[in-house]
């Protein structure tokens, strides 16, 4: 047993309200760059989407992830023999017009036009070549469904899904979306580490983060193809590889990253796992199912409050103050504690360690056959209002009947979460809705104590665990969604040795502008 | 014309040698950000497949037949005595060298022709491009027009430089040669010259001990195996946590 620490994130897809704060806390900070501009290391998509890069998902289009073989796991599109066969021309690279063509307006032109008989206009000019251009794309071309027959409908997350159950989810009247926002997952078996010939990219044993050595990069753009999220991006200027980096410097110092800390909705946790490094050979290649990767993902996050775990921990020089961020962690409770917070595609094997708890809105809302026309009578002239429930239903009645029929089909959730697995899914919509039965009665109290305890009791929720969802959901305060140890200044590089030996191969603290080479 | 010589065929190798070493361990030194390939697929995929590949596996298989007539000229002369793997060999080596003339002919204009690449190209990647594109045009011109340049080479040039490698340089024979081969001996030097100013440099960082190291990696700031236990007595490393 090799215990190591993780940074682990959690994202609340109920709360997200798609504002894009955290995108631009994060361009703000590190990518408002030459070469960088097209780069959102946080992006924030609307589902059913084709996302950015387009369809990243697909891939059968990208080759990102691992796959099982016969023995083992491979890379899909990377690995020894495909990177540097393919290391003079690399087939399955995405381009830039897979994002978009990064553009600015001639602001100026607005205020130097000369007198003229027409307004001055403000053309908008390539970031890249610097000449007007038509912008075909941008980021979150496709936000708020936007564009559905050209977007939503090509989402690969749509696959398993019935014609009718498709058309029906893209009726004006049923449309339904919720947001996803996307970082770097800070795999725990990452494939573009795997992918990298130059050996640039590596990940932090301290805290798991995963970082590309500017230095090393070679521009041999496996890792871009290998990430099956597309969070590795080629820097067209400076030819390296960039990715996120979880704002490392302030985890460093315990504080919350940017994107974070500036989260409107409150949607993210972030705290320690502890987890067995040498479990993850076996977890990611023992099973065939893709469904099952999610058991054997969560198996290898280990109980920190168990005392084998402990002691192995710190055998391992893992520093009390970690254990203790670890014990406290938001996101241990939601990943295992109540297991209501899923990975995003287990099936790619990378173990991604930012887990999303699905949405439920789109969920709970109802399911009735609408007929527009009898609507419209019924509605009320003056006020202009339905009186009965036709579209949001939120009479209690019906349990767990919502659930099968939800505007946003179960399997699509399914395939975006659990790789395709409805049980799982439904599983952690069925504790949402309990918890939000349980505040029902707690608050409004029209449901019966009886009905609650049996929701509770369904879901499988104790009512004290019931109240903590509530708690860390609802009115967790700053420091009890981000746990972050921050690290020992006593283990500072600075500390122990010479840092010009060690930073070099750290990926940080090279004094040379980061100019590109001839 | 004997001064000229001497210049270009002492001389020059000389300044050649002297800059490519001290250029290119000087730069991966003090610039190691700026070893990169560069790559531009990014910009422009397509046609990248039709210029970068035939070029990238054409001047491999040429640069290490040259290099093999430097280093094993008595096998390469060897293998030549029978006229059917003489015929094999000159000919395989000029269909390796119409490939990598084809592909620097797609790899210029895809460069021209593409604004987006524009901003991506130095005068440096111009002024080289030019240079192999004469180099591969003269090896072209000459394994035509002297025939048989592996067997000349290996009998003729790799005595010319072996003697630059050991100090005890001997022009005669070169100095007697045909103009192209005189000019495709200049161009050589010229982009070892060059090389450690232009993005050739990412050939130095082929990076082959990806072969044999293991996907993951995972790096400690504090490393948990060279961290001295305080118990064990001083050794005459340096311990890292003191």
């Amino acid at each position: 047993m090799d215990v190591r620490s993780q940074i682990s994130m959690v994202f609340h897809l109920d709360k997200c309200i798609g504002c894009h704060t955290c995108s631009i806390a994060c361009k703000n900070i590190w990518t408002d760059r030459k070469g960088a501009e097209y780069m959102w290391w946080n992006n924030v998509e609307t589902k059913p989407g084709t996302g950015y890069p387009t369809k990243w998902e697909d891939q059968d289009i990208y080759k990102g992830g691992w796959e099982k073989k016969y023995r083992g796991i491979g890379l899909k599109g990377a690995g020894r023999r495909k990177g540097l066969f393919n290391i003079f021309h690399n087939p399955n690279l995405p381009v830039i017009d897979d994002y978009y063509e990064p553009f600015t307006y001639k602001y100026l032109d607005l205020i130097e036009s000369p007198d003229m008989d027409d307004q001055p206009t403000a053309r908008p000019v390539s970031l890249i070549t610097g000449k007007p251009m038509d912008i075909k794309m941008g980021p979150n071309w496709d936000d708020d469904l936007s564009g559905t027959p050209d977007y939503a409908r090509h989402d690969p997350n749509m696959k398993g899904l019935s014609p009718a159950e498709q058309e029906a989810l893209f009726q004006l009247e049923k449309m339904a979306f919720f947001y996803l926002p996307r970082i770097c997952n800070h795999c725990l078996n990452p494939a573009c580490v795997a992918s990298c010939p130059s050996g640039a990219i590596y990940k932090r044993g301290e805290d798991g983060v995963v970082l590309i050595n500017q230095e090393v990069c070679r521009a041999w753009r496996m890792c871009v193809t290998a990430c099956p999220y597309k969070k590795s991006y080629y820097n067209w200027d400076s030819g390296k590889s960039e990715k996120c980096i979880l704002c490392y410097p302030r985890i460093e110092s315990g504080h919350a990253p940017a994107c974070m800390h500036s989260c409107v909705g409150r949607i993210r946790y972030l705290g320690v796992m502890l987890y067995d490094a040498d479990a993850i050979q076996d977890a990611v290649s023992n099973t065939d199912d893709d469904k099952d990767m999610i058991n054997f993902h969560l198996n290898v996050i280990l109980d920190p409050h168990n005392p084998k775990f402990i002691a192995a921990a710190k055998k391992n020089g893992i520093p009390d103050s970690t254990i203790k961020a670890a014990q406290d962690s938001p996101a241990y409770k939601f990943v295992k504690e109540w297991k209501i917070a899923l990975p995003l595609h287990p099936e790619y094997r990378t173990m991604p360690m930012l887990f999303y708890v699905p949405p439920m809105l789109p969920v709970m809302a109802s399911l009735t056959e609408t007929n527009n026309k009898a609507q419209a009578e019924k509605m009320d002239p003056k006020a202009k209002v339905w009186d009965d429930n036709w579209l949001y239903d939120t009479s209690t009645e019906d349990l767990w009947g919502t659930i099968d029929e939800a505007r946003l089909p179960l399997q699509y959730m399914a395939n975006m979460f659990s790789a395709g697995d409805t049980k799982t899914v439904r599983d952690v919509i069925k504790k949402l809705m309990a918890v939000r039965f349980y505040r029902r009665w707690v608050t409004v109290g029209d449901v019966t104590e009886e009905k609650t305890n049996t929701i509770l009791k369904e879901a499988g929720l104790t009512a004290e665990a019931a109240d903590e969802i509530y708690y860390l959901t609802a009115l967790a305060k700053f420091d009890d969604r981000f746990v972050i140890p921050a690290a020992h200044r006593e283990q500072a590089l600075e500390m122990m040795e010479f840092t010009g030996d060690a930073k070099g191969s750290m990926g940080f603290g090279f004094k040379e502008p980061p100019k590109r080479g001839l | 014309m004997d001064i000229l010589n001497t210049f270009l065929f002492i001389g020059f190798p000389y300044i050649a040698i002297a800059v490519f070493l001290i250029g290119i361990i000087y730069r991966y030194r003090y610039s190691k950000f700026t070893y990169s390939s560069l790559s531009s697929q990014f910009l422009e995929g397509r046609r990248l497949y039709w210029g970068s590949v035939p070029f990238h596996w054409g001047i491999l298989f040429l640069f290490f037949m040259h290099l093999a007539a430097f280093l094993i000229p008595d096998s390469i002369i060897a293998f030549n005595r029978h006229p059917v793997r003489l015929l094999v060999l000159e000919i395989g080596a000029f269909m390796f060298g119409i490939t990598v003339l084809f592909g620097l002919i797609t790899l210029f204009v895809r460069r021209i022709n593409n604004p987006r690449l524009m901003p991506v190209t130095s005068k440096m990647d111009i002024t080289l491009e030019l240079l192999l594109l004469t180099q591969v045009v003269l090896g072209l011109l000459l394994a035509f027009t002297t025939r048989w340049g592996s067997t000349w080479f290996a009998s003729v040039l790799s005595p010319y430089l072996f003697s630059i490698f050991t100090f005890q340089p001997d022009i005669t024979a070169v100095s007697a040669m045909p103009l192209l081969i005189k000019l495709h001996l200049i161009g050589a030097f010229l982009i070892f010259t060059l090389f450690p100013f232009t993005r050739l440099v990412h050939m130095l960082v082929l990076p082959l001990q990806y072969i044999w190291r293991p996907y993951q990696r995972v790096l400690w700031n504090w490393p948990r195996k060279k961290v001295r236990d305080p118990k064990t007595v001083w050794t005459r490393f340096r311990p890292k946590n003191n």
